[in-house]
């Protein structure tokens, strides 16, 4: 393993049975930056955490913490913070007495849940209120303040940004910002690319239990090809098809190809089309790989034409 | 630390300091305690033992208003005793399978990931509990019978109570709290655990009168509610009445709560 890598997982698999929930799965997680592991439903992200926090034992292969199993060192939670389910907690528990049982086992002062409730903006009176009365957006404010409270080095969360609004989307986004650039290391979990495209500088892409995809955003973004317009689109995709590279027509006219600019410019120029536009596949492109990618093992088959805006 | 120094750096030491304190096991008890009281429920339910026998005292006054006889210490502290042990193993059981039903193990295996550490230290605070239950007894008979010892006179208010009748109610608790515990953690589930703890002696009961055979070889070591009986009153039990006693508590207690811990350390929590 790479020292510099906080979370490292190798060649991770775990069974139920005759299910292979999660498949020879390896990534690492860099301080510095925000790993965004992403996957449909189902695909595995869960398990791969719980395994890493240890409460799930694997059924072959490694998650390791610095070189380290989670359940070999001491005192975790002020080391690494977890959220894994922001639901799974007492219903009848106020928000700050969650953080305040938190605190006592870790050890801490109560002063700083106080300072945990302002910075994930829960007021005193939300804070006194039980856990049962809070919307889904206000228990991931109180998870990410409970995985915060130890002020770990690496923060581990699944599906943080389940039930926030766009306005909590962005605050997350700021705050791991903010931590990372502090030398934190975060590795936060998703099903919805948009989230992942605005929160993450690396990404893990995960379905069916299998890594799909991993590399940083912005290799990953180069890497899902071109967009191309011309005169005569029919004669072009025929130029594509017949040097090898994979082409389809896109419902809003135009081409996507999967390979960059200059292996497009030169089929083009090789049967004399006239090019009316041509550039790097966008956000929404990455979308597409993504459906694709994972379309094996979505639970519903995608419609790719109409997912791509 | 205020929130702006949280965009503070991390101290340069990036890794994982494997040569910080683990968690003390008292801090782990004392976060235990507190959740014995800190929802509404298990407020409720631990303030009830105190409420109950309190009731049962003035109701005690009350009734034997014309037999004064009947009041003396350790007629108090007997009937105080006898819902503390039905609301103990209840108390017991709702402190394991609470992380379960409420789901709160995730984040208490989080914290403290030696699993067997959190279930030592349920334990410990399933004993405290059952210590302050016997303590509030006695001490809730003391002012009844100091009462009745003003109000009707003598023959009320003698404050005779042996040792041996005090250890034998605290042996008879902890073995129900034990019990409790023990089927806690083997099935992980409230309405589970309590329908086996309170099954359980009926259960035996009914072996014993179908099968003979089990009556009069296995029933008097492992059937608790005989191998309890010595215990129920004011004298000492004697050595053979001890080793069945713990034979049973072996069987029930021990051996559940054994494989309880096993289950509880290899399981995926969810």
């Amino acid at each position: 393993m790479t020292m510099d890598a906080m979370i490292t997982v190798q060649n991770l698999t775990k069974r139920y049975g005759d299910h292979v929930a999660v498949d020879d799965v390896s990534f690492t997680c860099r301080p510095g930056q925000v790993t965004g592991f992403l996957g449909p439903n189902g695909a595995g992200k869960s398990t791969t955490m719980r395994i890493i926090a240890g409460l799930t034992p694997a059924t072959s292969g490694t998650a390791q913490l610095y070189g380290v199993d989670y359940r070999s060192i001491p005192n975790p939670a002020t080391q690494v913070g977890v959220l894994l389910d922001a639901s799974a907690q007492h219903a009848g528990r106020t928000g700050a007495e969650i953080l305040r049982l938190a605190a006592m086992t870790m050890g801490i002062g109560t002063e700083r849940v106080d300072e945990m409730l302002e910075l994930v903006s829960l007021t005193p009176e939300e804070a006194g209120r039980r856990v049962r009365n809070y919307s889904l957006g206000m228990r991931q404010r109180l998870g990410i303040a409970a995985a915060l409270l130890g002020d770990p080095k690496i923060l581990i969360l699944d599906e943080p940004a389940n039930g926030l609004d766009p306005a909590g989307i962005h605050w997350m986004r700021t705050l791991l910002r903010d931590y990372a650039d502090r030398g934190g290391t975060v590795l936060l979990s998703s099903h919805l690319l948009h989230e992942i495209e605005i929160i993450a500088d690396d990404i893990v892409v995960i379905g069916g239990g299998r890594i799909v995809a991993q590399g940083t955003k912005a290799e990953l973004l180069a890497g899902a090809g071109s967009r191309v317009r011309s005169l005569d689109d029919e004669t072009l995709l025929r130029a594509l098809t017949a040097a090898g590279i994979v082409a389809r027509p896109n419902a809003s006219g135009g081409l996507d190809v999967e390979a960059d600019s200059v292996e497009v410019g030169r089929a083009a120029a090789a049967v004399g089309v006239v090019l009316t536009e041509l550039r790097p596949a966008d956000g929404a492109q990455l979308e597409e790989m993504f459906l694709q990618l994972t379309a094996d093992t979505q639970r519903e088959a995608p419609v790719l034409q109409g997912a791509s805006r | 630390m205020t929130i702006t120094d949280f965009r503070a750096p991390l101290p340069p030491s990036a890794g994982i300091d494997l040569d910080s304190p683990a968690i003390p096991f008292t801090r782990l008890v004392r976060v235990e305690l507190r959740k014995l009281v800190d929802t509404r429920a298990s407020f409720w339910l631990t303030a009830s033992i105190g409420l109950i026998s309190a009731t049962i005292m003035v109701a005690m006054l009350i009734a034997n208003r014309n037999t004064p006889e009947n009041l003396d210490l350790g007629e108090f502290f007997g009937i105080m005793n006898i819902p503390t042990a039905i609301i103990l193993p209840v108390l017991a059981i709702l402190l394991v399978t609470g992380e379960w039903s409420q789901r709160t193990a995730l984040t208490t295996f989080t914290i403290e990931p030696r699993r067997e550490r959190i279930i030592g230290a349920k334990l410990a605070t399933a004993m405290i509990a059952a210590v302050a239950a016997v303590a509030l007894a006695l001490i809730l008979g003391v002012i009844g019978n100091g009462i009745a010892a003003v109000a009707y006179g003598d023959p009320a208010g003698a404050w005779e109570l042996g040792s041996a009748g005090f250890v034998n109610s605290f042996v008879i608790q902890a073995f129900g709290l034990l019990l409790g515990f023990g089927f806690a953690a083997l099935i992980l589930n409230t309405p589970g655990a309590i329908v086996a703890y309170f099954a359980l002696p009926t259960a035996l009961s009914v072996l014993s009168e179908l099968v003979p055979w089990f009556k009069e070889n296995l029933g008097q070591w492992v059937d608790c509610t005989l191998t309890q009986m010595p215990f129920q009153s004011n004298e000492w039990a004697s050595g053979g009445e001890w080793a069945r006693l713990l034979v049973s508590a072996v069987v029930w207690v021990a051996i559940p709560l054994g494989l309880g811990v096993v289950r509880v350390m290899r399981s995926e929590i969810k």
